[in-house]
């Protein structure tokens, strides 16, 4: 297995950084959006925007995790069940606008299966998305995101994987993971 | 990532603790999702289920096909009354017949014990039983587990008395095999007539006192009166049973803890649960039901993944 550094964790604070500060554009005081973190992965990504936003803007942003293993459209056909996590969206999205958040873009069906179990919170004004990791040219569906970390091109044997510090690893690393064989 | 450890839910006896744990994480899930407001998932989309029930059901068959419709599967029902059944039918028949209809799953609850089993060997789809004869009930068991779990947290070093007919009773069967192997303690009390005799071999505690009981437990599980499947007299009167067996509100107060009491129902009030108990702080009987269909939901969606 090889192992590739792609974003280290200098180079993702300032990613992050550059993320809220788009999203301040578009959404100025935040007073009617929401941040919608995908599980399992999209919520550290979640929090830590949340957080830095909070440090710009002074104040917390509404935030929940949002799952969406019973959204999905490959029950039955994978080898084994998915085990759901935890939703915890504490507030209704009527009319908000929303904020999907995810670590890595790739066939854009975690996404559809999002925006179909938020649907089941209420009818939003608008969604986007926001990934801090854009996969090139590997989508099943025509999906695409609104805030971008980094676009990587990519085989379709690699796989991305966002590191948090505290979760499992020392420090905020992605890596490109290229499986050997042996 | 894990999977069920069966393709079919015949009892509690032939699943494992870790199936249990599977089970009870998934309903969690799906407890959150009964509390949206769009309590409805897409999951089961492409799945057709059967709901074949040659006994009467109120409860367990209106809990299993609003799990199915919550999960977005199709339902189809079948009651052997007003069924060929009655034209002299046999079940392995009737079954193949609803499974030509391309049917992926067949919930069964029937009179005789090992329907299920019976089924399973023959045919090709999950089966899931939803009661057979005085065997076991699976689900309903999960379900009283998952309970006492929620109102304490861990069903690990409880004390759980199941009161009432346990003879004739498949609830008290796969909830002492359920609870056993969540670790908890397991009393059976009622009349000496009411009790296997060879109960004492599944490891329980045997009680006939029912205020004894009571005082030991954590937990009182009390059961129904099976009048209907008694072929002889067990005791001399309902009247009699409800002097000895039946719990009240003042017998709760006198005790010096609190204790939780549940019920599978349909309750014979005034007989083994007295209205002002039933309808107490004590009680988590409407939350059995609440959770039983989360329950359900858990364990159709687990066994289908399970092709």
């Amino acid at each position: 297995m090889q192992k590739r550094l792609i974003v280290n964790h200098q180079l993702l604070d300032i990613m992050v950084m550059r993320l809220c500060h788009q999203l301040v554009e578009n959404h100025s005081d935040f007073s009617d959006s929401v941040i919608l973190g995908l599980q399992p992965r999209g919520k550290f990504v979640a929090q830590r925007i949340q957080s830095t936003l909070a440090a710009i803007l002074g104040r917390q942003v509404p935030t929940g995790f949002l799952d969406t293993t019973f959204h999905r459209d490959d029950f039955r056909r994978r080898e084994t069940p998915l085990t759901a996590n935890a939703t915890k969206v504490d507030f209704l999205i009527e009319g908000k606008k929303v904020i999907l958040v995810d670590d890595v873009l790739y066939t854009g069906r975690s996404v559809r299966a999002a925006l179909d179990a938020m649907i089941a919170y209420g009818r939003p004004a608008s969604v986007e998305l926001l990934v801090l990791i854009d996969r090139l040219y590997t989508r099943h569906l025509p999906i695409e995101a609104t805030y971008v970390g980094r676009q990587v091109n990519s085989l379709q044997s690699q796989r991305v994987l966002v590191e948090w510090k505290g979760q499992q690893a020392t420090e905020d690393n992605i890596w490109l993971i290229t499986k050997t064989e042996d | 990532m894990q999977e069920l450890s069966v393709r079919h839910l015949l009892g509690i006896k032939d699943i494992t603790v870790q199936d249990i744990r599977l089970i009870f994480e998934t309903a969690d899930n799906f407890k959150d999702v009964l509390n949206r407001p769009i309590k409805k998932v897409p999951s089961l989309r492409d799945i057709t289920i059967a709901n074949v029930f040659f006994e009467n059901s109120t409860r367990t068959r209106l809990s299993f096909e609003l799990a199915e419709k919550r999960l977005s599967a199709d339902v189809v029902n079948f009651s052997s009354s007003g069924s060929s059944v009655k034209k002299g039918e046999t079940l392995l028949d009737t079954v193949n017949n609803i499974l030509a209809m391309k049917v992926d799953m067949v919930v069964i609850r029937h009179s005789s014990p090992g329907a299920p089993h019976f089924l399973s060997r023959h045919i090709n789809a999950n089966i899931i039983n939803a009661g057979d004869g005085t065997h076991e009930h699976p689900t309903q068991a999960l379900l009283d587990a998952f309970s006492i779990r929620e109102k304490y947290g861990e069903v690990a070093g409880k004390k759980i008395v199941i009161i009432g007919d346990i003879l004739h009773s498949r609830v008290a069967l796969s909830n002492i095999f359920a609870l056993q192997k969540l670790g908890a303690e397991v009393m059976v009390c009622g009349p000496v007539t009411l009790l296997p005799r060879y109960i004492k071999d599944l490891g329980v505690k045997v009680e006939t006192d029912v205020r004894k009981a009571l005082a030991w437990c954590d937990v009182a599980n009390v059961l129904r009166i099976q009048l209907e499947r008694q072929q002889m007299k067990y005791f001399p009167s309902l009247r009699e049973y409800s002097l000895y067996y039946g719990i009240d509100k003042r017998m709760l107060d006198s005790l010096d803890k609190e204790i939780t009491v549940m019920h599978p129902g349909p309750i014979n009030r005034g007989v083994e649960l007295s209205s002002d108990a039933a309808d107490s702080h004590h009680s988590i009987i409407l939350n059995q039901v609440e959770n039983g269909v989360a329950i359900r939901m858990a364990v159709l969606y687990l066994l289908a993944a399970r092709q």
